[in-house]
């Protein structure tokens, strides 16, 4: 007997719950529809995540997208082109604050205003520098911090953001070493469990549709497994399908928190993928919609403004300039072209444009397609700022 | 040289520490606690660090490495892309190596070489160890079916073993596998297991 018809495809993970689709890609058969066999290298960093994409024990990878592009322009380490077919899903993280900050910070109910928040900080700065946890430098959660407390007016030299492993952060809040953290789920809710702080925020709101893990490999592996790639992108899709669906969310969190996948609560993760928050201690969940954004609206289409949009915090932060050389390769990291050549034939909506204006949508927007029908729902920044891919460098001088 | 091996597992940087201190002019550091880690390396400032690819703070550390201005800093071994073997090699075996920029690459080879090969050696005594462990859990579940077949059917010990004997020879399976389906079956029928 033969094996699948296009082979194995070894995928490495964090036990994060955004690692779900590659997880019930595997666990209910959907990659083996596809004629794949997947294989799931579990890791607990993202240095090593990225060693073993690097050097072959892993074809593909569950990434911080910033990560992705980053290592392309060779930051850090000798540059490596890597791609992004598929974006494994959008927002799904939060910021937890210290309890005496969050008091002060917030002393409302639910979750807390944007503004409100960060103008509360900004007073708070200018007394002493502020302090956040982050999982990586190159990381969503770091650029979206960033991007927040920019905008509520917390200078750049007021605060500081250093790595924290997630499984850390509840230990960092507690023993002080942080002022608050900026990680996925569900590690803001170990800490609230634990009373080491509170929840004031869900990244969604501040940027809506904010881009968060990728499925991302070699460019080269790509090219050389192309059929096999477009099969599990077939699959990842058919997995996102099954999470969104409230009928299965038990049996999915269940599934995920198994020693071999998250190793976590179940409890915890079904939370975070019915987008509930346990803000604080000893209170009911709240429902926040679109916490953790999966599958509807393409949800899974690595826009080419995405990767755009990175690049320019890439240069924000670290300095060094815009490049235009730069920021094409950075474009160049996400491939729409996969993505639909994958999903051509299928019941899947394919966006006619690669690009779109980041930001732009204050209500439901119908958007061209090549395939199916797609309304796009709101899709803001928090401070009304919006990002045109044809002129990043007039939208950085325009940012504080 | 200086050389801190940071390892949350203190039995394997104890492996590791013996097999480099074979190396002449060597000053060697053990890290294990994951609390104050960089202070610690601050403090240490070595030429050369090794961490295993298991351990959770490899971002923490090269975070450190990337914005440090303190010591003469660390790179990841990586940067040298004329040795990928070397790397691949140490990839393979679970160790990642940071190494102080312009350290002259004859030092680093024979370092990285030993490196990998004590921790290859740590891993096959785990895996024998997890293998001893496991033919024990197998061993003991073997007894715990043959004990539901004799108290069930009135079998005799032998007769029971001969029994489930069969039945993995009859599924071609093996009889840790039978014995694992008769407990669980037990235990969904209400047994105490």
């Amino acid at each position: 007997m033969s094996g699948p018809a296009h082979g194995q495809l070894a995928i490495g993970f964090l036990p994060l719950v955004d690692a779900c689709l590659p997880i019930l890609a595997h666990a209910h058969g959907f990659a083996e529809e596809e004629g794949l066999d997947l294989r799931l290298v579990r890791d607990v960093s993202w240095a090593t995540v990225l060693d073993r994409l690097l050097y072959g024990h892993s074809d593909a990878a569950h990434l911080i997208a910033p990560l992705a592009i980053a290592t392309t322009l060779g930051r850090g380490r000798p540059a490596q082109p890597l791609s992004v077919p598929f974006v494994l899903g959008l927002n799904g993280n939060a910021i937890t604050l210290r309890n005496d900050l969050a008091d002060e910070a917030w002393p409302g109910e639910g979750l807390g205003d944007p503004r409100a928040v960060g103008a509360a900080l900004a007073a708070v700065s200018a007394r002493r520098v502020l302090r956040f946890g982050v999982v990586h430098r190159y990381s969503s959660h770091n650029y979206m911090l960033r991007y927040w407390l920019a905008a509520c007016g917390v200078p750049r030299d007021r605060f500081e953001t250093v790595t924290v492993p997630p499984p850390f952060c509840a230990d960092a809040l507690e023993s002080g070493e942080v002022d608050g953290i900026c990680v996925g789920e569900p590690w803001n809710s170990v800490a609230v469990e634990r009373g080491a702080g509170r929840i004031v925020l869900a990244t969604a709101q501040i940027w809506r549709r904010g881009v968060e893990k990728v499925l991302a490999m070699r460019e080269g592996v790509l090219e050389e497994r192309r059929p096999a790639f477009e099969a599990l992108i077939r699959a990842l899709c058919k997995a996102g399908r099954h999470f969104i669906d409230p009928a299965n969310w038990d049996a999915n969190a269940a599934l995920l928190a198994r020693p071999e996948y998250l190793d976590g609560n179940p409890h915890l993760i079904h939370r975070a993928i019915s987008d509930r928050l346990l803000l604080a201690q000893g209170q009911e969940p709240v429902h926040y919609p679109d916490f953790m954004f999966q599958y509807r609206e393409a949800a899974n289409f690595p826009w080419v403004s995405q990767a755009a949009w990175l690049y320019t915090q890439m240069v924000r932060w670290e300095g060094g300039g815009f490049d235009a050389g730069e920021a094409a390769r950075a474009a160049r990291v996400f491939r729409p072209d996969i993505y639909r050549s994958a999903l051509r034939g299928t019941g899947e909506p394919l966006p006619g444009a690669s690009s779109k204006v980041e930001g732009s949508l204050a209500g439901l927007t119908q958007v061209g397609t090549q395939q199916g029908a797609m309304t796009l729902e709101e899709n803001r920044f928090f401070d009304g700022r919006a990002f045109d891919p044809a002129d990043p460098e007039g939208y950085l001088a325009g940012l504080p | 040289m200086r050389i801190a091996i940071v390892d949350a597992s203190a039995s394997r940087a104890e492996v590791i520490r013996e097999g480099l201190a074979a190396l002449a002019d060597c000053q060697i550091f053990v890290v294990s606690e994951r609390k104050g880690l960089v202070a610690r390396i601050g403090e240490i400032a070595p030429d050369i660090v090794l961490m295993d690819l298991g351990n959770p703070s490899r971002d923490v550390l090269e975070e450190y490495f990337a914005v440090s201005r303190v010591l003469a800093r660390p790179i990841a071994m990586f940067v040298d892309e004329s040795d990928d073997e070397a790397i691949a090699a140490s990839v393979d075996a679970g160790v990642s190596a940071y190494v102080v920029d312009g350290l002259a690459p004859h030092r680093i080879r024979p370092l990285l070489d030993l490196a990998v090969r004590r921790f290859n050696a740590f891993a096959r005594l785990q895996a024998d160890l997890a293998e001893a462990q496991g033919k024990l859990a197998e061993r003991e579940c073997i007894d715990k079916a043959k004990r539901i077949l004799m108290d069930s059917r009135g079998l005799g010990e032998p007769q029971a073993y001969a029994e489930l004997r069969k039945t993995a020879m009859n599924q071609n399976k093996r009889i840790a596998e039978i014995a694992e389906a008769v407990v669980t079956a037990h235990q969904l029928m209400g047994g105490m297991g």
